[in-house]
Formats: structure tokens, sequence, C-alpha cells
């Protein structure tokens, strides 16, 4: 692809004033910030401005009000057409279509396979058709003008789409060779010029079409478009009311009936098919030379149209309204044989004498001209230049790409043009609040540079609800993104931390196995008991299973939990053992020693003796680690409370020793 | 042939519902609503199922839905339901239950009563944030919603304020509801516990708590067999369906393997229970038949010759043990199809009343089916 495009439209950005003010921007992901600078317009930085403009084809998207303009933050998005309400349908059906275009597998070979492309290529048109349809009910519908003006400036756009559509897959995916070609061509041009549609309408359906002052309009247009059934149709009813030229309409009839056409199937050669027309044309050129139809310059000129007579289908220019039409005529009537490679000559030749030099080819008119010449990425090109969407180009590339016809080609930026083009559109979908879903599936098709879109995408997702949020979470779970995964989970842990769930808290971390985060949660509750002496959410704590063992905070907060449930069940031994596993084996942090110790002190007071000598003794040695290792002595001595508090302890523990000995000597003595 | 009609309405849609049908009715459903999710402008939408004037010779029913009225709603529509034929109440993402009223004679709806922030989050700063309601169970006139923030509200249309409502009630987010009955109520957490709390005792504990084991994988959605109470079906994160039986044991009766992802609704036929339906974040819709294997059992269960095939059929529902509790897997008794083979995005939501099926996708697309059972 060469390096240099025309120059891009100025983007003008309403509100925003470059002539007094500097503007500065900041890419974003697919839109752009811009704002104004406190500083004035100087020499030589109208590049810079015009550099964020440059590269956007899209609109202003949200501005704030009322607030004087230096503090206003403009949101430019590049992709407009994302947002328009209607344009939804042909983002979600056509994803649809394209998924099963992924999906389908390339094992059919050779004519099924193509087949398979057509009716896919044929499924696209008809969901941008369909989606015309309803713009075109809304363009009705509505009674706002500017509204109205939008929505028809948009079937204008999608007809044009649909238009360019077909073409290409006329020539590119199902590549139609010559004979079927020029009946292809044809289907298109009747698809598409429908302006006259109307004019015929209203001849047909008058009382007599033969008196109505455009009955030889709509007759020229049939034979222009090759309908010779319906033109011969209307051409009898007016030799009926013409008694006295009969013959000279059965000759024309005759010779509209004997045109031959290529057929699709492959019942006649090229060669008998070019025979036979020559016959024909020369037969037509003896009535003409004849001077047959002389006394009917009407018939006279349809006879030199079937002769191909440029000028003379160059007068029906208006019954034409396009240089293609004329084209395809031109085609029918004097190379029904056509071979795709020199379709590029007539084409040239037929734009040019069409256009007659009183005005230039609009973009429309290049795109199909580049179709024409089979320049491939001509087409692609020009249309991500004068289409507003990303939507076009990308689907037609991917579905030129399955037909293979494109794998040579190499950008010298990013990877395939494939690709890159898909990229460009899934990112579109990834700005847009609720189309982001689709953008999913497009980046997973993109081999090279997909995941890296998807990763930077899915993490700036606003996480509104926690359905939301698993939604997301369940795309990068199937990926295995699971940096991605943490970051959300804790994104939720978080937010539900700060608004004090913490049951919430810990499963979103558990999901996430973040040890850290656990942690913390675990000390937020051990310090909401020690506050309140009882726990929270216990339906949870109870059933933290085999997650407990997460982080080490968490796993002593199961297992305090359960020296509680014991206790409250009054199993003692069993709860007392757990207690002195939880100080002795490290599992409870050094803070918390006391309270556990104070935990056990009704144990000590129980009637009967609960723990053993050798647990005793095991729970004095925690209980001088604790005093002796904590070189602050201070706090023991200031805080009369914690000093009686050891001081109960001790006593306590030497009252539990007193009794065990006496209660174990008299057990091994008995 | 399947008859399917699908339309795209540019929202992705959250819930749909049938209008429930009035007792005396034989048609078959004819208008449901639609909410949707994740728009900037979310909508609460009334259809029309399609032409039913139109039904051809062969009973077929021709036209997509079509949009009756519609009306703006603040929030992710979470969850909806029916009232009675007029009214739903429709649970936000902003914590706000909203009653809306749809109006027959002039095709509009309107909001007819609204619990501003019933559900919400005390946060450190102790200003008070929504919380999402993320599900509401009507039983006119009581409405009981849950949500995010681990409440239970307990509402009657006719009165301003809650009637009830249990703070703290689960640790957990709880993400569905059901009415067990009428004063009893279902809940389903993200820990994967299933509750069930009786609204006349004035403590504020569930009177039973069952659970899966093991991994706690999060509930999403339950349903209670429509005729049998004690069977309940639930659907995980995992797209497991859990069957349970409240009256006995701590843990569900069977665990089926079911969708690949998270299961967003299960619900069972209301009127053919042998039938239950399925949806999921991995796209797809199950039908999950039980009613294959009615033909072999005895017959002497049969009520006379003279009784109707539906008759006999119901008569042996509920005098044999339910299908959905037998859990011998050898004997190939349940038959499953998938209702959508290639649909990749999510089926957020489903409703099943006659005949009919109507679901929701993420795609931005709803579909009907009229003719479930054909």
């Amino acid at each position: 692809m060469d390096e240099s495009d025309t120059e891009p439209p100025l983007v003008v950005v309403p509100g925003a004033d470059p002539s007094a003010r500097q503007l500065c921007f900041a890419w974003g992901p697919a839109e752009v910030l811009v704002c104004e600078t406190l500083f004035g317009r100087a020499g030589g930085s109208r590049s810079r401005a015009g550099a964020a403009a440059r590269a956007l084809t899209g609109s202003v998207a949200g501005t704030g009000e009322g607030a004087p303009s230096s503090s206003l933050v403009f949101v430019v998005r590049r992709d407009q057409d994302i947002y328009i309400q209607t344009l939804r349908k042909l983002f979600n059906e056509s994803h649809g279509i394209f998924m099963g275009l992924q999906r389908s597998e390339e094992e059919l070979a050779g004519k099924s396979r193509k087949a398979q492309l057509v009716q896919v290529s044929k499924n696209y048109r008809s969901v941008i058709r369909a989606c015309m349809e309803d713009m075109h009910q809304a363009a009705v519908s509505t009674r706002d003008p500017a509204l109205q003006g939008q929505y028809s400036t948009q079937v204008s756009i999608l007809s044009a789409m649909e238009l360019i559509w077909n073409l290409c897959e006329i020539l590119f995916v199902e590549a139609a060779a010559a004979g079927p070609l020029l009946l292809r061509l044809l289907d298109w041009v009747r698809l598409h010029v429908c302006d006259v549609d109307s004019m015929v309408r209203e001849v047909l359906s008058s009382e007599s079409p033969s008196k109505h002052k455009l009955f030889w309009n709509v007759v020229d247009v049939f034979v222009l478009q090759g309908r010779m059934d319906e033109a011969r149709h209307l051409l009898s009813k007016e030799a009926s009311a013409n008694p006295t030229s009969m013959n000279m309409y059965k000759i024309l009839d005759d010779l509209m009936k004997k045109m031959p056409v290529p057929s699709l199937g492959n019942s006649q050669t090229l060669t008998e098919l070019e025979l036979k027309w020559q016959h024909w044309h020369e037969e037509c050129q003896r009535y003409l030379q004849d001077g047959t139809f002389a006394s009917n310059p009407h018939m006279e000129s349809i006879c030199k149209i079937l002769l191909g007579d440029e000028d003379a289908i160059l007068e029906k220019k208006e019954l034409m309204t396009t240089w293609y039409h004329f084209l395809v005529t031109r085609l029918l009537y004097s190379h029904p044989t056509v071979k795709p490679l020199e379709l590029r000559f007539y084409a040239q030749s037929s734009m040019d004498l069409f256009l007659g030099g009183e005005s230039s080819p609009e973009p429309l008119d290049m795109i199909l001209m580049a179709a024409f010449e089979f320049e491939m990425h001509q087409v692609i090109k020009e249309c991500s230049i004068v289409l507003s969407n990303w939507w076009f180009v990308a689907h037609l590339t991917d579905l030129l790409d399955h037909c293979k016809l494109l794998q040579s080609h190499n950008l010298y930026f990013g990877s395939n043009m494939r690709e890159f083009l898909l990229l460009e559109y899934a990112s579109g979908l990834f700005s847009h609040h609720s189309l982001w879903q689709l953008g999913v599936d497009y980046f997973d098709h993109c081999p090279e540079y997909g995941r890296v879109y998807l990763e930077l995408h899915i993490e700036r997702i606003p996480l509104s609800t926690e359905q939301k949020a698993l939604k997301v979470l369940r795309i990068c779970e199937q990926r295995q993104m699971h940096e991605q995964v943490r970051s959300i989970c804790k994104i939720m842990a978080m937010k539900a931390l700060r608004n004090n769930r913490l049951g919430s808290a810990l499963s979103w971390s558990i999901r996430a196995k973040d040890a850290a985060f656990a942690t913390l949660i675990s000390d937020r509750f051990l310090k909401d008991y020690c506050e309140r002496g009882c726990f929270s959410d216990l339906d949870l704590i109870d059933n933290l299973g085999p997650s407990m063992l997460l982080s080490d905070r968490l796993t002593f907060l199961g297992k305090y939990r359960e020296f509680h449930r014991l206790y409250g069940e009054k199993r003692f031994p069993e709860a007392a053992r757990l207690l002195l596993t939880l100080m002795t084996a490290h599992i409870a942090p050094c803070s918390f020693w006391m309270t556990l110790l104070t935990d056990a002190l009704p144990l000590l007071e129980q009637k009967e003796v609960i723990f053993s000598a050798e647990q005793t003794y095991e729970l004095m040695r925690c209980l001088e680690d604790l005093t002796a290792g904590n070189p602050d002595k201070q706090k023991f001595q200031d805080d009369d409370v914690e000093t009686t508090k050891v001081e109960m302890l001790r006593l306590a523990l030497a009252r539990n020793l007193a009794r065990v000995i006496v209660k174990e000597g008299t057990v091994e003595g008995s | 042939m399947e008859d399917v009609s699908a339309k795209f309405v540019s929202q992705k849609i959250s819930r749909t519902r049938w209008r429930p049908l009035p007792a005396a009715a034989l048609q078959p459903p004819d208008l449901f609503a639609t909410g949707s999710w994740d728009n900037e402008d979310n909508r609460i939408s009334i259809w029309s199922a399609g032409d039913l004037g139109n039904a051809d010779l062969n009973g077929e029913y021709h036209g997509e839905p079509h949009l009756l009225c519609d009306i703006q709603h603040n929030g992710d529509v979470m969850d909806m339901q029916f009232l009675d034929q007029e009214r739903i109440v429709v649970a936000s993402s902003t914590g706000t239950v909203t009653i809306f009223r749809h109006h027959q004679n002039n095709q509009t709806l309107s909001a007819n009563h609204r619990w501003e922030k019933a559900h919400y989050h005390v946060d450190q700063d102790t200003s008070c944030g929504g919380a999402a309601c993320t599900g509401v169970v009507c039983n006119n006139p009581e409405i009981v919603t849950v949500g995010e923030d681990g409440r239970i509200n307990l509402f009657r249309a006719d009165q301003k304020d809650a009637v009830r409502t249990i703070d703290n009630a689960d640790s957990s987010t709880l993400h569905a509801v059901t009415f067990l009955r009428t004063t009893e109520i279902l809940t389903v957490n993200s820990i994967g516990q299933l509750k069930i709390w009786d609204l006349r005792q004035q403590r504020n504990e569930p009177s039973q708590i069952f659970s899966l084991a093991g991994d706690r994988v999060p509930l999403h959605c339950v349903d209670r067999h429509p005729n049998q109470q004690h069977i309940v079906a639930t659907g995980g994160q995992d797209g497991m369906l859990s069957i349970w039986d409240i009256r006995q044991g701590t843990m569900p009766v069977s665990l089926l393997n079911a969708h690949e992802a998270e299961m967003w609704e299960v619900h069972f036929h209301p009127s053919d229970p042998d039938h239950l339906f399925t949806c999921s974040e991995d796209g797809s819709l199950w039908h999950w038949d039980t009613s294959t294997n009615v033909s072999e059992k005895p017959s002497f269960l049969h009520q006379g010759g003279r009784s109707t095939a539906y008759l006999s059929h119901s008569t042996i529902n509920q005098s044999v043990v339910s299908a959905w509790l037998s859990n011998d897997p050898t004997k190939d008794r349940m038959e499953i199809t998938n209702l959508i083979p290639n649909q990749t995005l999510s089926v957020n939501s489903l409703d099943v009343l006659g005949p009919c099926l109507v679901y929701g996708t993420d795609a931005e697309a709803i579909y009907v089916n009229r003719q479930l059972f054909a």
C-alpha cells in the first residue's frame, strides 16, 4: 500500500476554539480527549492541534455545559457510527455471521466452499438491506427534520455499502466467469438502480399504459436493463392499439425474443454463444438498414440499442442515471461474453463517456472503478477513507481473506490487513458502553495482536454490578488471562470492602486466589471480633472448606471460629486441643495470643479438668513467651487491665496444674 | 420445523417475562415484557408476540414480535416479574424497586410505585450508596427482593414502606429468590448456599441452610417445582444444574452437568413440570424432558380409559416419585435438547408459559418459540 493518503478531513470540535487557545489532547483506546490550554495561540502551533483532529473521522460525543470554555474536556470519538441505535442491529447480526464464517472449516473444497462463501456474503448483504429498511422506516416515521436528514444519510451510506459489497461478491467471491458474469452484473444493476422503479409502477398501474406519456421511457428502461420479457409484454399492448404498424412490432418483438443470452448452466459454450450472437446482430443490422423502423423513432432507437450503438444508449442517460448502468448495458449489447479481466477497459471508457467531462467522479465511482479493475486493496483503502465506520471494511476484508485473495499482501505496520482492520473495528466496539461483548470475539480471531488488545481493553470495562463483573470474568477465565482475572476480582473485593461487605470481599479474593487480600480481610474479621465479641458473617466463615488454606490468616480465622463452635457445643476437650494447636503450631498471629489465652480462661475454670498437665505446661510457656518475648514491657506495666489479665491467667494455670496433677496422679494410682 | 421468530432490538436483554394469563384463558400467551441492561439508556418494553389473529390454516403464526410501548428505566434491569396482568415489578442495579403499570387501552407504561434504594450499602464514610437489587419475586400483593447488600426486603404493593427488612441476611451476595410457600422464601447466594426463610418468624436467621459440598460454587438462579414444593432446582456458576429435596438432607439430590458457563435462569414449566428449561452465559438454552418414560410406568395408575392423556399424565406425576428426584443415572430417562445450536453470546433470560417460550440474549435479540412441544 502506498505511503501517503489524501489529506484526512479536519474535525471541528464544537465549543472549542483553536484560533484563540491552543488545544491539547491525549489518546485513549478509541477516543481522544481534547481540551483547551491556558496558552494563547502562537504561530506554528497549527500543526499540533491539527494532528489530533486529523486522525479522527468522528464527531464530538459529549461536552459539559454552561461552564467557561477553558474548563471543558471534549471526548472526540473516532467511530461515530457505532453510536447509531439502528446500526446496532447490523453489528449484532453480522457478528453471528462472522462467527459462523470463522467456524466454517475449510475442509469443503472447490465448488461447495465457494458456494458457502457466496452464501455468507449474501447473508451479510441481507443484514445490510434489513438495516437499511429499518433506517428508512425510521426516517419516514420521524417528524424531526434534523433526525430525518441523519437517517436519510445513513440510508444512502448503507445502500452504497451494499452496492459495493454486491459488486465485490460478483467479482471476487464468486469470481463469475465470462458469460454468467454479465448475468450477475445485470442482476446487480437491476437491484440497485431503483430510481426508475416508481416511474415503471406509475405507467404499469395507469389505465392504458400505452397512452401514458412515459410509456416509451419505461420500455427503454426494460431494454436497457435487459428485461426483455417485460419490454415485449408492454410492446404487445402498444401493438394491439396500433394495428397499422403491427408488422413493425412483430419484427422488433421477434428480434428481442431471439436475442441470445449467456446461460448459467454449461449447456452452451462461449463460442456457440458468440456465433449465435453474431448472427442475431447481423439480423438487427439488416432491419435497421432496411429502414424497417424508420417510421417510428422510438422503435428505431430501441433497435439501435440492441445493436449496441453507444450514442443511442447514451441518449438515454437520464434513464440509466449512473455510469455503471451504462457500462452493463453497453456490455450486454456489444460484448456479452466479456471476460473478467477485460472489464477494466470498458469500465474506464464507460465512465469517461458517461460523465463526459461534465462532472468529476465521486468517491463511490472511484471505489467501483477500483473493483472493476480488480484492485481489491484499492477498494478497501478507498472504503476505509470514505466510509464513516470500520464495519464494512473489516467484514469485507475478512471475507476476502477467507476466499484466500489477500494472502500475499502485508502491511508495513502491524500484522496483515485483515487483522489490522478487525482490530480497529473491535476497538471501536469496546469504546461503546454496551457493544464491548461483540468485540471480544473479533479479537479472538486476530491471531497476532488480538490477545494483547483484549487484555488492554477488558481491564477498562467499568464494572457497575457483580453480574457484569462475572461476565467479564468469564471472558477472561475462558482465555486464561490470569492477570486480568486477578485484577477484576481485586477491584470487586475492594469495592465490597469499601461497602463493609466483608463476606463478599472475602469471596472475591478467594476466587482470585489472592492470599494477601484474604489476609487483610481476615484481619478485619478478627478486629471486628475483638471489638464486638462476636463474629459477623458466620454463614461464610463456617463454610470456607478447602479455600481456608488460601492464606495463613484465613486458616486461623476458620479454625478460631471452629474453636468457638466446639466451645458452644460444649465439646471442651476438643476445643482446648484446638486452641492450643493454634498457638503452638504458630497458626495464630502473635498479636492474637492474648485473646486466645483469655479464651482459655473459662476452660481452665471448668469444674472438670480439661487441659492435661502437658497442655497446661504448653499454655504456661505460651504465656511466658508472650510476656517475655515482648520487649515493650512498658505496655504491660502501664496497662492495669493487661497486668490483671496476666495475673489471673497465671493463677488459673497454676490451679489447673494443681488439679490436673492430683487427677492424673489419682487415675494412674487407681 | 420449529416456529421461532427473532427480532433484533438494539439493546442487550437481561430479562424476558410472559404476561400471566387470566385463570380461565385457553389461548396461548400473547404479550411479554423485556428489560435491558448495560445501556446508557435502559428500557422496559412490552411486546406483542406476533400476529395471533393471523394464524394460517396450519395453526402457524407469522410475524415477528413488535413493540407496543416502552419506558426508560434507571440502571440495569436485574430482574422483573409480573405482579398481575397489568403491573410489573422491576429490580434495578441502582437498588431501586419499581412497579410499572401497563395501560392496555392506550398502550403506555408508567411508573406506578417506587421504592428508592431498597437495597443499599453503608460504606465507611457513612454515606449510602445503592446496591444492586438482584432478584425479585411476587405473590400478589407481596413482593420480596434480594440484593448485593445481602438484604431481604418484603414489600406489599399497596404500602409505601417495607413490611419487613432483614439486614445482613446473607454475608455474600444474594443472587435470586423464589417463594417456597406463601410465607416461606428460598434464596441462593454466591457461596453455593440455598436458604429457606420463614417470614412469620421474627428471628433474622434462615430456618434452614443447604449447601453444595466442596467448592462453594456460586448459585445464580432457583426455581421450585410447581406441584411438588419440596423439589427445587438451582443453577450455578459452573453451569451445573442441582436438584434439591428440601425435605431431607442438606445437599442436592442430584447434580447434573449442564452448561459450560454461568446458568442464568432455570424454570420448571408451570403447567407441565416434567419439563425444565435452563439458559446460560455460554449461549445455550436447554430443554430437560423427563416425561419420555411416562408410558413405561405401570398402567394401574391410569384413572380409567376415559381420562385424557394430559390428566393421566398429571396423576402419575403426583402418585409416583418424581422423575427429578430419582437419582438413578443408569436409566436414560432424561431427554435433553439444546434449543439454540449456534449462539455465541449469553442467553440471559427465558420464560415459558403454555406452549410458548421467550428468551433474550446479549446479542440484542429476542426470540419467541410458539410451538415448544410440537
